[in-house]
């Protein structure tokens, strides 16, 4: 074997900590994803746009002088009434109808984000600088980014809060009556119209931290949207609709995967690597069942 | 009967006059005219897999990209060493000769057809066995990836493109070049035409709508439902070669994302295309792509900038409002000229059920 990260067994320690953090990230826009698909049953392919969406919002901030790292708490208010008012303009004559008119629809509105926010804030590559400066770890071979900590752990934080308000909030109870039965809920007197709206409001917003932090540990683009759309979609094909910490810990084995498919295949081939990943889970799963005589549903 | 017959002769032989008439009526439209014709064989193949099988499909952006390529390299591969001519762009190191042009261009484009026929086959067993929306979702997954993977393999150009060989320049005549990959790509369009109408009179596409209705059922009668869909994964794929190898000619340059592997243009299109013609039928892709490319080429350069905001509005309403397309409007109006025949009991039934 010829490759780097076998040669210098320090990098798998590197790749290991960078795709664990990077992992907790894509977490949080999976528990967005699985929300959404659990309760509304659609599948938003334009999850990965908001999320960078909400990555311009902390870079709007940057821009204006305000340290980005207020941008998890800005970007999620903004992205929530996003999330509402495209419910109310679009989502909403998607929500009963067929998987696939939900798909292209949504596919539609990732076009649309992609070319309007090329056209606010540019085809450059952007990062907010948040100055955090970087741990040095093993005699200095290993190098973590502080942002890449601080991103996990708000990531955690919010995750944590939003179990304890689905738990515990009336609409919280709301959204998981309507998850497991629409009809019922209605019959007892839930407004699913509104419990939907703010389905995908709260999806929206968790969109718009993960952008936020996305803004500073990583860096945003108008056309990257799409592979997180992919990743989300494969996190929660892997663990399940609502299942939290299933979510992590699949979102953490990505994170895993992707760097060391850094390393390994190259860089060009990363995002490649990340749709084959999702090819071969679908093939997978689908011989898989197919013994029992089932197919994925 | 007959005089049905006699309909259906003077239409067809009135198109395709049309069609041989068209580039001398339009010099200057030869190019958008090929491709309308790669546009309507590209929607009327999705139909095959979206409309008749209910496979709603965003991988056949695979093969269209994979022919491309395939004819490309194939047409340089034959003459000159692939690795330098992409590493030089091509043209100016390397020139064809007239003959090695169309010996190049004839054998590419029958690796065009073949390869993606065989790849359809040979991933087919895996990649339809998902359902629905996962069917849909890999299938995008599977056209991306191939766009992302080819813009990393050195031997064809990777992220800097491919320039596929220029026209012979022995060949004075400034339309010929046009004329060319006019006639040929109307070639396509009328092989496919009358393939998919052959298909259209047969059993198979009575399995192939067995299978969209409801497939479990299909398979308890006994059809081997697996063999169908596999079979008619391949023949779009043939297709979609074909114009893939077609349009990398015409365009004259390769690049991995935009114009071979393109998800997010052409894989796109095909969907759209046949969804606003009408999916399920012989001539609903045939008037979605040539109203779509109407449409496209009429606003894309008045609102230029805005074209790709355009398109997904365009998407989002025509999926939203129109999800029958013209001709499930057009059935839905006039029933009796799709020799539907309307029970009135039936409809009061239908009506007091509401």
């Amino acid at each position: 074997m010829d490759f780097l990260i076998f040669k210098a067994p320090i990098l798998m320690v590197q790749a290991s900590l960078d795709g664990i953090l990077l992992g907790i990230l894509f977490a949080l826009i999976a528990y967005g994803m699985a929300l959404q698909w659990g309760v509304m049953n659609i599948i938003n392919i334009a999850q990965g746009d908001l999320v960078i969406l909400g990555g311009y919002i902390a870079y709007t901030m940057y821009l204006a002088g305000i340290h980005p790292a207020w941008g998890v708490i800005v970007s999620p208010i903004i992205m929530f009434f996003v999330g509402w008012a495209l419910y109310k303009l679009v989502i909403n004559k998607v929500v009963d109808r067929d998987l696939f008119i939900s798909i292209l629809a949504t596919f539609g509105i990732a076009i649309i984000f992609q070319q309007l926010m090329n056209f606010i804030f540019g085809a450059d590559v952007v990062v907010a600088q948040s100055e955090y400066g970087t741990t040095m770890l093993f005699d200095n071979s290993v190098t973590l980014p502080n942002s890449k900590i601080f991103s996990a752990v708000v990531s955690i934080l919010y995750a944590i809060a939003l179990v304890i308000y689905m738990k515990k909030s009336r609409l919280g109870r709301a959204i998981r009556a309507t998850a497991q039965n629409a009809r019922a809920a209605k019959i007892l007197g839930v407004d699913t119209e509104k419990v939907y709206a703010a389905t995908f409001g709260i999806n929206a917003a968790l969109c718009g931290i993960a952008g936020a932090l996305i803004a500073i540990t990583l860096t945003l683009h108008p056309y990257v949207g799409l592979p997180y759309t992919v990743r989300s979609f494969m996190i929660v094909i892997v663990a399940g609709l609502g299942n939290l910490p299933a979510v992590a810990i699949s979102g953490m084995g990505l994170g895993l995967f992707e760097e060391f498919a850094d390393y390994i295949l190259g860089t060009e081939f990363r995002i490649g690597a990340v749709f084959m990943l999702l090819v071969f889970i679908l093939v997978y799963r689908r011989f898989k069942l197919s013994k029992k005589r089932e197919y994925l549903k | 009967m007959d005089k049905v017959k006699q309909k259906d002769l003077i239409l067809y032989s009135g198109l395709i006059i049309l069609g041989l008439a068209a580039p001398f009526l339009f010099p200057g439209f030869k190019v958008q005219l090929t491709i309308l014709c790669v546009l309507i064989v590209l929607a009327m193949t999705w139909n095959l897999q979206g409309g008749e099988m209910g496979y709603n499909t965003f991988g056949n952006i695979l093969f269209y990209g994979l022919g491309m390529y395939l004819t490309a390299s194939v047409q340089v591969g034959m003459f000159f060493p692939l690795a330098e001519w992409t590493e030089s762009g091509g043209e100016k190191t390397f020139v064809h000769t007239t003959s090695q042009y169309f010996q190049g261009m004839g054998v590419g484009l029958l690796v065009a057809a073949l390869v993606p026929t065989v790849i359809a086959g040979a991933i087919g067993y895996a990649i339809l066995g998902l359902r629905g929306h996962y069917f849909a979702i890999c299938t995008l997954g599977l056209g991306i990836a191939a766009g992302e993977i080819a813009g990393g393999i050195e031997i064809i150009g990777a992220g800097q493109g491919f320039t596929t060989p220029p026209f012979p320049k022995d060949i004075v005549d400034p339309g010929a070049r046009g004329d060319f990959f006019y006639f040929l790509s109307f070639v396509l369009l009328i092989g496919t035409f009358v393939f998919i109408k052959w298909i259209y009179g047969s059993r198979f596409k009575l399995i192939l709508n067995a299978i969209r209705d409801n497939e479990d059922k299909a398979e308890a009668m006994g059809i081997q439902t697996m063999k169908y869909k596999i079979v008619g994964w391949m023949v779009s794929a043939f297709f979609a070669g074909l114009a893939g190898g077609i349009m990398g000619g015409l365009i004259g340059y390769i690049d991995s994302t935009d114009v071979a592997f393109d998800g997010r243009e052409m894989g796109v299109f095909m969907v759209l295309m046949a969804i606003l013609g009408g999916k399920g039928t012989l001539w609903g892709p045939v008037i979605g792509a040539t109203l779509f490319h109407f449409l496209k080429e009429g606003f894309w350069t008045l609102i230029l900038g805005w074209q790709y905001v355009a398109l997904g509005v365009l998407i989002v309403v025509i999926v939203i409002y129109f999800p029958e397309g013209l001709m499930g409007w057009l059935r839905e109006k006039y029933p009796e000229r799709f020799g539907e025949v309307i029970d009135e009991k039936d409809r009061k039934a239908q009506v007091e059920l509401k």
